[in-house]
């Protein structure tokens, strides 16, 4: 069944600020195998110029995802999960995220195409901080084998 | 904070050395709890086989790390990371054994911007297949 094109444009604001802690960014390098000590070590992070410790590139893929999963589980989108594969993913960044930030993320359906007997789903995530500066913006396309057979 | 490589000293084309990666069941593992990716083909067998598998896969985006690992340590500084994105065109198969899965991730320089920003193009092998395509960061250098 191919995705429902009416959802194209929907935001989904993460019902809650995502609060960045020194410990899940510690986690999250210890996971990734990355020893870098501005990951894991407040002292070395303000040694090396940074207000606190840093996350990782790909690290918004943490907490990004909440907001549109609101969009993707809805029945009438018709999407179905167990035939999704991520197909692409991009962080872009307006400044980098830090430890105890407070990140708010608002998922918008951004793209629907078919090709071939798949649907490709792109879902932007735009994050900023609760008073509303821009952090970063992520993109994520999601394949769905088969969806548009 | 600032990346350590100037940009006065890159060039276009140059090439960034490989580095290689070991992806063990217990990184996959560690990885579903950091990001809260708990989907089964990444740490059960029994079920990946079930779906067609051919054994548990990583996570495109502990590759998609792996290969921001790579920019971040050759920047010298992970905040120079402006943009990086990533096609993921093959699975890396990881079996349920000491050494796992390598991969190996290598960079070129592709372009250089302006405000010293330049594009670093990765390629990321696992085997003989390449498990990333269109993946490009751009960096901010000194």
């Amino acid at each position: 069944m191919a995705l429902n094109r009416d959802f194209v444009g929907r935001a989904y604001p993460s019902p809650a600020p995502y609060e960045v802690s020194r410990v899940k960014i510690k986690e999250f390098a210890a996971a990734i195998g990355d020893d870098n000590p501005v990951y894991r070590d407040r002292e070395a992070a303000v040694a090396a110029g940074h207000p606190d410790v840093v996350a990782p590139p790909t690290f918004p893929i943490v907490f990004t995802l909440a907001g549109a999963s609101e969009a993707l589980s809805d029945p009438e989108f018709g999407l179905n999960f167990a035939m999704v594969v991520h197909g692409e993913q991009r962080f872009s960044y307006q400044r980098p995220i830090y430890a105890g930030d407070q990140l708010v993320a608002t998922a918008t359906i951004a793209e629907i195409r078919s090709v071939g007997r798949n649907e490709f789903l792109t879902i932007r995530s735009d994050v900023a901080t609760a008073a509303g500066e821009p952090v970063c913006t992520t993109y994520q396309v999601l394949v769905e084998r088969g969806g548009a057979a | 904070m600032a990346a350590t490589v100037k940009y006065d000293e890159v060039e276009v084309g140059q090439e960034i050395p490989a580095v290689e990666y070991q992806v063990r069941r217990v990184d996959l593992v560690m990885y579903a709890g950091a990001s809260g990716d708990f989907n089964q083909i990444h740490w059960n067998e029994r079920f990946a086989r079930s779906v067609g598998l051919p054994d548990v896969i990583a996570h495109g985006m502990f590759t998609m790390a792996e290969g921001g690992r790579f920019v971040t340590d050759w920047a010298g500084d992970p905040a120079a990371v402006v943009d990086y994105g990533v096609r993921f065109s093959s699975m890396v198969v990881v079996p349920d054994d000491e050494q796992g899965a390598t991969l190996v991730v290598s960079g070129l320089v592709e372009e250089k911007l302006e405000d010293k920003r330049v594009v670093v193009a990765l390629t990321a092998r696992s085997g003989d297949s390449r498990v990333l395509s269109k993946a490009r960061a751009t960096v901010q250098l000194s």
